[in-house]
């Protein structure tokens, strides 16, 4: 056992550290510190710094001009882009749809889509969940029929939930190209372009305030043959394959950690009694639980790391990674917004977004609650947690 | 033992009811919400006329109720329905101080409180007065017949539509004494009074009020100088015993709507409801929300008991609640899945009004230290 990085690794650390300390541009550094909302050209400019240096692809292989990280370089450059505040990277196009292109994708197709994306030619999103169909992925009804030339699928059905949608010119989706067979059987994955007549974006805003997801309409629309990725039917399988990289990086510690720096400096610009609230007992004792908590996960997540690293796909280890690291998140954000006190109440994102006046300090906390009802999010989407409880009986119980 | 209501309040209790069935659905709370004023005057007035507010006043007062169990059959009804309007601000804090404290002209005001003429706001809390009610810096100076205000309030709900601020300030003492606070009705076009507005997170508006040399004469002092502390414990007692309830009922409000979803909700071929893991959930909300029920009772029941019997209950019945409100307010965004998470879903706003419950007048944490040194003492 040995529990500190290589030199390597920690040459690589520095290395990291380096660049975002000198590339990271300042304004989107605050403003992914003070919890604001992150536009289109904000993530677009931090995806071209992040392409310049090569780095935009931790995942992909050289040949496709990715960084090829192993899955420690991988975590150690998660964790300190997320202790720097830098933006997350956008990951439909990047984490969910290359490795399938990459694995199942014709070459036309790799050749085509993959430099698009590092280019930022093309904003991707992901197009599985229905209105009917949610946990039970399998069940959507979109539909794709082959017309009769066998040139085109005609599209026609609802999918929901489509993060950042708005932005996007591409969305992959799974659709139903049969009907007559066992549901999981009768699933492709399509590439369709947004801009194609019949597809209508419209939004759904969420309890925040936030416009972040969307509801994708298809009435009637053509789609290339040469859009369908591997085989017809056989959907499904590259679905499951995108889903187990969806999971990478699940477990957000660098997140987390930036997250508890964050608890830390409300709470001691907060006064209780004459004291910063840092200083309160049971607050304290409420913060130190969860790092406790947060200690244990970073390593548990390392050991899963290295195991992977070491070549070793993680099965179950990662299901309860993202149980365990979304709850850590979660009392995170509900530990600063309880910090933030009485102005944790203010509606901050119309402040955050500039337009409206500043608010004054100590407002400025404001955003915490905002961000505490967002993420209630991680524990629905990517796989409920439920579903991933369920994950881990079965394979540790079988049934 | 009788855990009944009384006939009149079983009365109230269903017209007020039906009243906010018929009148006060999700798409008319949603352009509330959105609106500039944050709140509905028609629905003010309408609310008014049944009689909502005097409910809250005592008959010596000039309404028809004001005990601690009106008081949570009202506001019970408000959380049902998710209402947004200022009757807690207006009523039950400002409009209580004035009935509490005022002189016979003072009191003239709650006629008008009761039929609703008037809106008001209680600005108390202060940048880094947190949940400590005698933490006041904001200061008052006697100038010959003149009484001369400067400092700044924060989270001041209602300033905006209030007609006139019940505004907390020190006349003497050190800044956590809770000898030396007064209490002074300043009206909202006081010059020298400069307010900041903002939309709630959970619906309604506040503001930051800065006050820089804002002049009144001597006669809008509330009661004695220096001697406003108790009643503020007071009125926030009652408060809390509003705040308890109101969040009572939005929790009912929210366990059946998750119920109803769950039912409804079919996945993997069947009603969630039917998943285990889900109906046990479930079943714990269901044991939580009596749990609460009986805290507020607690809460309202020891209202009129003496001070130190009706603030550890107070603090009891605010500690519980605000731990099976988060339980309550996550539990049913989970159990509903991303449904639950959209704005113009009831549940939505809901569940930001049961958890951001907790930040005012003390959360979980202040109310179990408190607890402890009431129990103590
Ligand atoms: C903010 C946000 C962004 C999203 N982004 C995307 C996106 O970009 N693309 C996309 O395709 N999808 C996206 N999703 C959809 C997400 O994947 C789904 O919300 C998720 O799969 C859950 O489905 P559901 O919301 O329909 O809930 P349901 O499946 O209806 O679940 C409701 C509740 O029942 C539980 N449950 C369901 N089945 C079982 C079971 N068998 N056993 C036990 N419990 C069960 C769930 O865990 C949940 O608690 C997003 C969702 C959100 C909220
Ligand atoms: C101290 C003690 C005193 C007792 N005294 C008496 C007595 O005086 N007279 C008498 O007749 N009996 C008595 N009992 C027996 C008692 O009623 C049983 O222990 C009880 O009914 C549970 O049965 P079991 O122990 O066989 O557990 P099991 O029924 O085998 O259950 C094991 C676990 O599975 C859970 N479980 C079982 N079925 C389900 C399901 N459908 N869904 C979800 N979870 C489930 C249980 O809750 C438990 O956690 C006593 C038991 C104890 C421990």
């Amino acid at each position: 056992m040995d529990l500190s990085y290589s030199d390597e690794e920690k040459a690589f650390r520095d290395e990291v550290r380096a660049f975002l300390d000198e590339k990271l541009p300042k304004d989107l550094q605050e403003k992914v510190r003070a919890g604001g909302d992150l536009q289109k050209d904000d993530m677009e400019r931090w995806h071209a710094i992040l392409n310049e240096k090569g780095w935009l692809a931790p995942n992909w292989p050289k040949k496709f001009g990715g960084a090829e990280w192993n899955a420690v370089q991988k975590h150690i450059f998660e964790e300190e882009a997320a202790l720097a505040h830098a933006p997350r990277t956008v990951p439909f196009g990047l984490s969910m749809l290359a490795p399938v292109l990459q694995k199942f994708g014709s070459q036309e197709q790799c050749d085509y889509w993959l430099p698009r994306i590092l280019s930022g030619e093309d904003w991707w999103c992901q197009g599985y969940s229905e209105p009917g169909a949610g946990s039970d992925l399998a069940s959507l009804k979109t539909e794709a029929v082959l017309n009769d030339a066998g040139t085109h699928y005609i599209v026609n059905g609802q999918k929901t939930w489509t993060t950042l949608g708005q932005h996007a010119n591409m969305i992959f989706c799974l659709v139903r190209t049969d009907k007559t067979v066992k549901q999981q059987e009768g699933i492709s994955f399509l590439l369709i372009d947004m801009d194609t007549p019949g597809v209508e974006v419209r939004p759904i805003i969420l309890l925040d305030g936030t416009h972040e997801v969307n509801e994708v309409w298809f009435t009637d629309v053509e789609v290339p043959v040469e859009n369908l990725v591997g085989e017809e039917n056989k959907g499904w399988t590259y679905a499951k394959y995108l889903l187990t990289h969806e999971r990478t990086n699940i477990a957000g510690v660098g997140f987390s950690q930036a997250g508890l720096r964050a608890v830390k400096r409300i709470a001691s610009q907060e006064m209780a009694n004459g004291k910063p609230l840092i200083q309160n007992p049971h607050f304290a004792a409420r913060v130190a639980q969860v790092e406790i908590d947060l200690m244990a996960m970073a390593t548990t997540n390392l050991r899963i790391v290295s195991k992977a690293a070491a070549g070793t796909a993680p099965g179950v280890e990662s299901s309860m990674l993202k149980v365990k690291g979304t709850i850590i998140r979660q009392e995170i954000n509900d530990l600063a917004r309880r910090a933030a006190g009485v102005f944790a109440m203010p509606f901050a994102s119309e402040a955050i977004e500039g337009s409206n006046e500043a608010l004054p300090d100590p407002l400025a906390a404001g955003p915490v609650a905002s961000q505490y009802f967002n993420n209630r999010k991680l524990s629905i989407f990517g796989g409920s947690n439920e579903i991933q409880r369920s994950i881990i009986a079965k394979v540790t119980m079988g049934g | 033992m009788n855990f009944e209501l009384t006939e009149e309040r079983q009365m109230l209790q269903d017209t007020l009811r039906r009243f906010l069935r018929d009148r006060y659905d999700t798409a008319t709370r949603n352009k509330i919400l959105e609106s500039d004023s944050g709140f509905s005057s028609d629905i003010w007035n309408e609310l008014a006329e049944l009689g909502v507010i005097g409910a809250l006043f005592t008959e010596e007062q000039g309404g028809f109720g004001g005990k601690g169990f009106d008081i949570a059959v009202v506001f019970e009804e408000l959380g049902r329905a998710g209402v947004v309007e200022p009757f807690l601000d207006t009523a039950v804090l400002a409009g209580g101080l004035i009935a509490d404290l005022g002189n016979d002209d003072q009191q003239a005001h709650i006629e008008e409180i009761i039929g609703g003429g008037l809106q008001l706001a209680f600005a108390h809390g202060e940048p880094n007065s947190r949940y400590d009610l005698n933490r006041v810096n904001t200061s008052a100076t006697v100038k010959g017949d003149e009484i001369v205000i400067s400092g700044r309030k924060s989270v001041v709900i209602n300033a905006e539509n209030a007609d006139m601020l019940v505004v907390s300030a020190r006349e003497s003492g050190g800044e956590y004494d809770a000898d030396g606070i007064s209490l002074f009705l300043v009206p909202k076009d006081a010059a020298g009074m400069t307010l900041q507005g903002y939309a709630l997170l959970a619906g309604g508006r506040a503001a930051e009020v800065t006050f820089d040399d804002v002049t009144v004469p001597a006669s809008a002092r509330l009661g004695e100088a220096g001697k406003a502390a108790p009643a503020i414990e007071t009125r926030t007692a009652y408060a809390n015993v509003a705040q308890t309830a109101e969040t009572l009922g939005a929790m009912e409000t929210a366990c059946r709507l998750t119920k109803d979803y769950m039912l409804q909700r079919k996945q993997f071929g069947r009603p969630i409801a039917t998943f285990q893991a889900l109906a046990h959930r479930m079943a714990d909300l269901l044991i939580e929300l009596e749990q609460a029920r009986s805290a507020v009772i607690l809460a309202a029941g020891h209202l009129e008991s003496e001070r130190g019997n009706r603030e550890r209950n107070i603090s009891a019945t605010k500690n519980l609640i605000g731990r099976v409100g988060r339980l309550v307010g996550e539990e049913s965004i989970q159990l509903h899945g991303g449904i639950a998470m959209t704005q113009e879903y009831e549940l939505a706003h809901i569940a930001k009004r049961i958890v951001m419950a907790d930040h005012r007048f003390g959360d979980v944490d202040h109310h179990l230290e408190r607890f402890i040194e009431l129990s103590a003492a």
